[in-house]
Order: C-alpha cells, then structure tokens, then sequence
C-alpha cells in the first residue's frame, strides 16, 4: 500500500521519470553483476573499464541534470557550470592526495609529491584536515555552493541577465582555469591531483571498489534526480519557471527574483560539485583542464540534444553525446568538435525539445 | 559603478518587511512632485495625486500623457527623479523593490496583458494568491482547501472556470485580460491598478468588467487608466485628466468633460 502510493507519487506519475528510474535501477543491477558474477571470456562479461565508462557517464548525467535545473527551468545559461563539477573535483581530489601518504614517490608522509617537487615546507592552510573524509565531503558541497552563492548574489542583484549573464559564467570558469594551472595555488598546477591509492581505506583498483563507487554514483544520480523533480514540481519550480517566461512579472505579484534565482542556482552548483567528487576517483585524476570553457558549452549542448527543461532529457543528452564522443574520439578525433557544433545547430533548428520533445512529439502523433 | 547603484545593491540585500498599511488619514496614495524624463523628454512633470481609501478613480488621457509611466513609479518599476511615493501614512515606497511594493499590497494589471503563458489558468492563480513569498516556505507549500476554494471563486468571477487546466499562453486576448484580473484579485490588494482593461474586449466583456471594479472598490481602492469614455462614465465618480506628464482637471465626469482645457486637448489632437 505504502509503496504503490509512493510509487504512484514519485514514479508512476510521469512516464519519463519512470523510465529513467527504470533504466537506472537495471544499469545499477546488471552492470555490476555482469562484472563480478560472469568471466573475461564470457559473451556477457563487462569489463572493468567499461564500469568506469559508465560510471563516468552517469556523473555527466547528473552535471546535465544541473545545468536543466537553471538553464531549462529557470532560463539563465550558464556556460560555466564545470567550474562547479571540478571544485567539487578537486575536494575529492585533495582528500585522495593526503591519502596516498608514503606510497608517494617521495614518500612523504603529509606532502603530496608535488609539493615536496616544488621544495614546499609544510602543508598550505587550506590542505589542512583534508585527509578526513567527513571534511572533503563538507567541501565538495561547501566550495562550489559557496562560490555559486557569492557568483550569484552580486550576478542577480546586479540584475545581469542573458547573453551578458552566459558570458560571465564563462569568464568565471576561464579565470579559474588559469588560477588553476598556476602552481602557486596549489592545487598541483597543470598536472592537478592524480595517482591517488584508496578511498576510505579501500583500494582504488580493486574491482570491488570501483564496483562499489558504480553504485555510489548510481545512487547519488537517482537521489539527485529525485530532489530535482521534487523541487520543479514545487511551486517553487513554478515560480522559477514564471521567472524564466515573465521575470518581471513575477516580481509584481511579490516574489524576489533574485533570490529565487540564487537558490537554484547554488543549488545546481552544489549537485554539479556532487558529480565531480564520484567523477574523480573513477577517472582517477583531476587537472585544470576540467574548468576549460568548452568543457561548459558540451554540457549545454548535452542539454539541448536531450531536451530541455525535463531532466530526464538532459540525463540522456549526456549518456547519448558523450557515447558518441568516446566513438568518436577513438576513431575519428579530428571530427569530434565539428560534429559537436553541427549537433548543436542541428538540435537548436530543428529539435528545439531535443530527443525526448521528438519522441512525445511522434507518440502523440500515433495517438 | 556608482555609490548609488552600490547603495542600491546592498540596500536589496536586507529586506525588511514594510509596515502594515496605515490608512488613518483615509488617505491610500499619495504622490506628490513627481517628475520623470526619459532622456530629456519629461513623461512626468510634477504630478500630484491623491487616492482616498475605497475610492474608484479613473485618469484618462491622451496616448503618451504618462499613465503607464505614473502606474511604473508607484509599483518600483521606475523611479522618479523628483517627488515622493507614499502608500498610507508610514510606507514610502520609492524605498522597496517591485516585490516589496507587491506584498505591501499593490496590485497591477498591465496594459499589455502579461500572463505565464507555460502554465494552466489554476497555475498562474496559484502564483499570485496571496500567502508565502520566500524561497524556503514556497518550496514546501501546499494549497489548503480554503485556498483551493479562493481560486475557483476568482475562476468563476473571472468566467474562466472551464479554463481551469488550460495553458495561459493559448487564451484569447481577452480571456488573458481576465485572467491578469483574476491574479490582481487573488493577490488580495489593498490599491489595485488596472492599466486599460477593456481593450480588446466586447461591449458585453467591457460591461463585466466595469460591474466588476466597481464591486470591487469600497474595500480596497481602484485606480483605472482607460480611453473610452463610455466606460469610464459608467464607473467613475472621480475622474483625473493627466496631459503632458502632470494633472490637467480633476472631478466629476461631467465637470472635467465640460472643462475648456479639457476640451481643447483632446479636440486639439
Ligand atoms: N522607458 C521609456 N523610455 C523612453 N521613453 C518612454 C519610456 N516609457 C515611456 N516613455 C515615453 O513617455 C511618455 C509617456 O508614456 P506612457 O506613460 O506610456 O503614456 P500613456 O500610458 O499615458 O499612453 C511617452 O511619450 C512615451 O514615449
Ligand atoms: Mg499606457
């Protein structure tokens, strides 16, 4: 009873969360299952990198779930939404340093390996407790809400909107970037965070563990899905897409814009943070790189394909381009870029609802 | 930026909720001195104009006299480059934002109807009910059934009631216009202002609505810019003649229709 009602209130509902939930929970079953129970040769056997392509995946689902939350419902484009993913990344990352300790190629027993390169002393202030892991996880929640809420508070009251708002973002993220390469951050400059052992005291090759970080992400996808979608079928969701279609007209019936628009915006920021923690213990490395411009733009573009302004449609925007990328990038990576921009206009000319706007489109169409 | 783009920044930043409405002087609106140019060209020129409370005023005017530019200044959406704005005794509001002024209990139908065209009739009544404003409380509120109930009044009183789940972008033009009405009404203002109402609409519409702000004012005033003139003789008791940004005649229908300046402007264009 208690389930059939809960089902009802949260899946049943609308048909295109159902099958994402779906989708997800079989991926979540049979990918690890097909891992663990079944052997190399096996016709049905999946291999270890193939976990972490789609673990990789579902982190990419999530950040496209978080730019649909700002972007498809609320209309602000942010094409800075990386620079959240990699902070939060780089939390992550500092907490997978301080594990590795003397297995180090220095062996230095509090010094990552880069800063005993760069002939550093002592820890800078901002490493310190970040071997712990209730504090990394605090920041990768703490660093890129704060820097969204800072961003969006002198952004929105600024009433900076539009292409000039879009245009911000990406300076956000270049600025970032450089700061990032830069050693002296110390962040590990253009060589970031990488050779990391074990998390929580689990090894980071093992099988197991990486099985075990699927599902984590796995779950964090669906916990994200599901707090997303309570949160647009909210009236809250309600205002935000009142502010997207008439913003000033939501202010004459009393709500604060701004700050509707700063509180999804953070909070986008702090799912993106989310998916760039689990991203970085299964790619096994963080650099500057993640907070490049471009990386931004694919993400809206994920979006676009998928369809915006339903998240689930972004969530499969993400798993179909970036299935495409790794073809691609394979075996014919000088084409990647090309497609990728005719992607985009393709989908903005023709496809203004993306994948998922065509398919109701033809289901409609049969009914 | 400017000390006084910095000043306004931060003085967004707190809000503090403006005090009730002191109506003890009967006394809803008071403007007084208030210019406004746009690039030199003045569409405010020292205008004074008081409204008393439960009052059903109509300004008219010729196009470009500055209705809508007066409707602006009073909701924060312009502010003025002299003059003071205040609602009853104790609430200035060249000092609130537009949602301030809104939940001080300012309520505004434009004169290009403005709906949310991607959600339902019931939806966009939701939106402007009166009750919570912040973030957190809206995230978490649900209808109650006396709520429920308020909007399938307003729904009923507006004549869309079998437009109930429809999408406010599909509404006829006049349908919109009721519907902007019927979100005035839910928000439960305590001065409303109706920024030519019956354009569009047909002679029958336009009758509707004229029975309708009148039964509305008594309770809370109503201020209504409007051209036709039938109209406004069959609502108005008190009439104000705007031209040129300032106040020409003011008075009954029949006094300011026989004023000779009156005459002359409106002959003359
Ligand atoms: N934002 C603006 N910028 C420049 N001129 C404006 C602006 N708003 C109004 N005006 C001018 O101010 C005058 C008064 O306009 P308005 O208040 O809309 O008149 P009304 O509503 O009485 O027809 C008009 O001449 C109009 O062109
Ligand atoms: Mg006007």
């Amino acid at each position: 009873m208690i389930i059939k009602t809960l089902s009802e209130r949260f899946f049943a509902t609308d048909r295109g969360s159902s099958i994402f939930f779906s989708l997800l929970l079989l991926v979540t079953v049979l990918v690890p299952t097909l891992n663990l129970a079944t052997g190399e040769g096996s016709f049905l056997h999946i291999p270890n990198y193939s976990v972490a392509l789609i673990g990789k995946y579902m982190c990419y689902a999530m950040l496209a779930i978080a730019v649909d939350l700002i972007w498809g419902y609320c209309g602000i484009l942010s094409l800075g939404h990386t620079a959240f993913f990699a902070l939060g990344g780089y939390a992550m990352g500092m907490y997978l340093m301080r594990q590795i300790g003397t297995r180090g190629v220095y062996a230095d027993p509090i010094l990552p390996d880069f800063m005993v390169f760069l002939n550093w002393k002592e820890l800078p202030w901002f490493w310190h407790g970040m071997d712990h892991f209730w504090l990394a996880a605090i920041m990768i929640v703490l660093a890129p809400g704060l820097l969204a809420y800072v961003f969006g508070w002198f952004a929105f009251r600024s009433r900076v909107t539009g292409v000039y708002l879009s245009i911000i973002t990406q300076a956000l993220t270049y600025a970032l970037l450089l700061a990032f390469f830069r050693n002296e951050m110390g962040f590990g400059g253009n060589n970031g965070l990488t050779d990391f052992k074990d998390i929580l005291g689990f090894d980071l090759q093992a099988q197991s563990t990486r099985v075990a970080l699927f599902i984590a992400t796995a779950v964090a996808l669906g916990l994200a899905y599901f707090t997303s979608r309570y949160v647009v079928r909210s009236r809250l969701g309600r205002v935000i897409e009142a502010v997207r279609d008439a913003e000033s007209r939501t202010r004459f019936i009393g709500y604060k814009v701004e700050s509707y628009k700063l509180w999804v915006w953070t909070f986008s920021a702090v799912l993106a943070g989310i998916a760039g923690a689990l991203y970085v213990p299964q790619v096994g490395i963080i650099n500057p790189g993640e907070f490049a411009p471009i990386n931004s733009i694919e993400v809206v573009v994920w979006v676009a394909v998928g369809g915006r302004g339903t998240l689930y449609g972004a969530a499969l925007g993400a798993v179909l381009v970036n299935y495409a990328k790794t073809y691609f990038t394979a075996a014919l990576p000088e084409v990647w870029l090309y497609a990728l921009g005719a992607l985009f206009i393709g989908v903005t000319l023709f496809l203004p609802q993306g994948i998922v706007g065509l398919i109701s489109q033809l289901a409609r169409r049969r009914a | 930026m400017s000390m006084t783009s910095i000043g306004r920044l931060l003085s967004r930043g707190h809000y503090s909720a403006p005090p009730p409405l002191d109506l003890s002087h009967n006394i809803v609106l008071y403007l007084e001195g208030i210019s406004v140019s746009f690039d030199g060209f003045k569409a405010l020129n020292n205008l004074n104009l008081y409204i008393e409370a439960g009052e059903l005023r109509c300004i008219i005017g010729p196009n470009g006299a500055g209705k809508t530019t007066m409707m602006d200044v009073i909701t924060g959406k312009t502010r003025p480059d002299t003059g003071s704005a205040w609602f009853g005794q104790t609430i200035d509001l060249l000092a609130l934002s537009e949602p301030e002024i809104a939940q001080a209990g300012i309520g505004r139908k434009f004169q290009k109807p403005t709906v949310f065209p991607n959600h339902t009739v019931f939806e966009n009544l939701e939106l402007a009910l009166a009750g919570e404003r912040s973030v957190w409380k809206v995230l978490f509120a649900k209808l109650s059934p006396s709520q429920i109930a308020r909007i399938d009044q307003v729904l009923e009183t507006v004549g869309l009631k079998d437009h109930r789940s429809t999408q406010a972008g599909s509404l006829s033009h006049g349908q919109k216009q009721w519907l902007e009405i019927g979100m005035m009404l839910v928000q439960e203002p305590k001065l409303m202002l109706v920024d030519e109402p019956v354009a569009g609409m047909t002679p029958q519409e336009t009758e509707k609505t004229a029975e309708l702000l009148v039964s509305l004012a008594g309770e809370r005033s109503v201020v209504v810019v409007e051209h036709d003139m039938d109209f406004v003789r069959s609502i108005a008791r008190t009439v104000t003649v705007l031209h040129e940004g300032s106040v020409l005649a003011e008075g009954s229908i029949d006094k300011v229709q026989n004023d000779p300046k009156v005459v002359e402007v409106y002959l003359g264009e």
